[in-house]
């Protein structure tokens, strides 16, 4: 699934990477713990978080996050969008809620990372 | 190949920045994605946890042909109990800590699930110095 359809699904704002909409993310996950995204993100997946610091941004760059959505009408603070910049990653904004904007993409056929990795052990 | 970095305590700005830098030095040297997010991902928990909890920390950063490591040593509080410090979920972070979507209680343990070896010694007082090595596998096709 392209950005420019996720930001479409979930009627978000693109606050940094405007020209990289065109971008394909093919499964996604949602957490407000830094942590968890490091332990279960895989390389290439779009993130929904409700934290808004700069560490979201850290934790996508170091962790090969293609993309991040702000739920619930957050803002990245100042910092968080300059590092995006910097690093070339996609930030939007969108005012769904977590549940909502998660569900709103699994009905448009994105998939979880859990389940990405069901179909890899299915394919060996 | 070795590079060594200072980390600040306390500098939630900075934190990470220094891992930025190990993850770009292990992929200049031709280290595979795989390596590469690990020893990022290990990277990153060490230096977040010295910003959280210690006054100052050092990080180093050994490149090798087939592996690197990764040698951190801080000024903190120590840890009291390993073991339980190793299992998933239990943290002894701040709610403010929390707030900064960290302190979930997976960090050590994300480091071990990471890392190929590692090491962790630790004495409440003095503080904590861990060593984590990350072979460089070659991607099998």
């Amino acid at each position: 699934m392209k950005l420019e359809e996720i930001r479409r699904i979930l009627e978000a704002e693109v606050i940094v990477g405007k020209e990289a909409m065109d971008k394909e993310v093919y499964y996604a996950c949602g957490s407000d713990l830094m942590s968890d995204v490091l332990a279960f993100a895989k390389p290439g997946a779009l993130l929904l978080t409700g934290l808004t610091n700069i560490q979201s941004v850290r934790t996508a760059d170091i962790a090969d996050i293609k993309a991040i959505v702000y739920v619930r009408g957050k803002q990245p603070d100042e910092a968080a969008v300059k590092l995006a910049g910097e690093r070339g990653i996609p930030l939007l904004s969108t005012r769904l809620r977590m549940f909502e904007a998660c569900g709103r993409l699994y009905v448009a056929g994105m998939r979880g990372i859990g389940e990405v990795e069901e179909k890899v052990a299915a394919n060996k | 190949m070795e590079r060594e970095f200072e980390v600040e305590g306390g500098n939630f700005l900075n934190a990470g920045s220094i891992s930025t830098k190990v993850k770009e030095i292990v992929k200049s040297v031709g280290f595979s994605p795989e390596a590469v997010r690990k020893i990022a991902i290990c990277s990153y928990e060490a230096e977040v946890n010295i910003v959280l909890y210690a006054k100052r920390g050092r990080m180093k950063l050994s490149v090798y042909e087939d592996y690197a490591v990764l040698n951190i040593k801080d000024e903190g509080p120590g840890i009291e109990d390993i073991e339980l410090a190793m299992q998933e979920g239990y943290s002894t972070a701040t709610p403010e800590m929390r707030e900064l979507g960290f302190g979930a209680g997976m960090g050590l343990p994300n480091i071990k699930k990471n890392s190929d070896i590692f090491t962790i010694i630790s004495e409440p007082g003095k503080g904590t110095e861990l060593r984590i090595i990350i072979r460089n596998e070659k991607e099998s096709m």
